[in-house]
């Protein structure tokens, strides 16, 4: 299954919760922020909101600017 | 004569407490300073030091996932010592910003947002229809809004009526380095508001930003002035020294200008020629 991933198609392999994206992307939860089509996910909320096909998630964080 | 136990001057009872203040938290800095442009993090992170601001500015953007072993921006903030400020650059509509807050919120934690809305590519002015829209729904969410505006009083003072925590107005368009364009207009926005003023953009070096603090406004921001500068930490450091000086000047207040020459020293007592 496919989803939206940073504005690009990304293979899921099967649903999963954003915990476990973020884990298998090897991102620190800590130092992002998730958007899950279009919804600010809440960090409580990363272990039960789950990823299915044709969704689309931004994974954001800082970086330098004015 | 005052000696140790007379009268404390004058300018030390007025600078004791001149802080800042926006949305209730205080700043002893009047200066706020970028995260972007810096050669390195270890020079920025030295910069930001010696600026002694206690608020430095940051962009929200998607995660690079292609990047190996990415480190964060954020192990490069002490953030028990610098307060975030995320902003919306690079947000042309009132949706992208809103969408673009409500995200840099998550990361930060932090209600605070430098607020953009962008108008034009080139002189990247402000859209202040996105502007004034925007600040009405952030607020609404519990946000403190600090806009990035033209330096325009009815505009800055449509954006305190829909709720703003200060007005951000602009002295030159950003990375300029042009100095404070309309003196004028800072002043006069300065005088109409009810909440902070904080000129945003277009200082180029240090006497720009005595220039605008001497004008009365509450403070400054700026990145590419520090960050793009031959030697950032030492700049970081000059206009750290600037802000502190425009400001003592405009409490000191200063003299009246005169078109002709007024004589310092008395004019009785003179000798006479023999």
């Amino acid at each position: 299954m496919r989803i939206t991933l940073n504005g690009d198609p990304y293979e899921l392999g099967e649903p999963m919760t954003i915990s476990r994206l973020l884990a298998r992307l090897d991102i620190d939860p800590r130092r992002v922020a998730v958007e899950h089509n279009l919804v600010v996910v809440k960090r409580a909320a990363y272990a039960s909101t789950t990823v299915r096909a044709e969704d689309t998630v931004e994974i954001v964080n800082f970086v330098g600017g004015g | 004569m005052s000696g140790p136990s007379g009268p404390v001057p004058v300018i030390l009872m007025g600078m004791g407490n001149d802080t800042l203040v926006i949305a209730g938290k205080t700043f002893s800095s009047r200066l706020i300073v970028g995260t972007g442009k810096y050669a390195s993090n270890e020079i920025m992170q030295r910069a930001h030091d010696a600026s002694g601001a206690e608020l430095v500015t940051v962009a929200v953007r998607r995660v690079d996932l292609g990047a190996r072993g990415r480190g964060s921006l954020l192990d490069f903030i002490d953030t028990g010592r610098y307060a975030l400020l995320p902003n919306t650059a690079g947000c042309y509509t009132a949706d992208e910003a809103v969408r673009t807050a409500r995200l840099g919120r998550e990361v930060g934690l932090s209600e605070w947002v430098k607020l953009e809305v962008i108008g034009d590519e080139r002189t990247l002015f402000p859209d202040n229809d996105g502007l004034l829209e925007a600040t009405r729904v952030l607020v609404k969410e519990g946000f403190v809004v600090l806009p990035y505006t033209n330096d325009d009083p009815v505009v800055c003072r449509k954006l305190e009526d829909a709720g703003a925590a200060a007005v951000m107005p602009l002295g030159a368009p950003i990375g300029s380095g042009l100095g404070i364009q309309n003196l004028n207009n800072i002043r006069i926005i300065r005088e109409f508001a009810g909440v902070p003023v904080i000129v945003d953009a277009g200082v180029g070096t240090a006497s720009d930003a005595a220039v605008a603090m001497e004008l009365g406004v509450d403070g400054l921001l700026m990145n590419t002035a520090i960050a793009g500068a031959r030697d950032p930490v030492a700049m970081a450091d000059a206009m750290k020294l600037a802000v502190a000086a425009g400001r003592r000047a405009y409490l000191a207040g200063r003299i009246e200008r005169r078109r002709y020459a007024t004589a310092s020293s008395p004019a009785d007592g003179l000798l006479s020629l023999p």
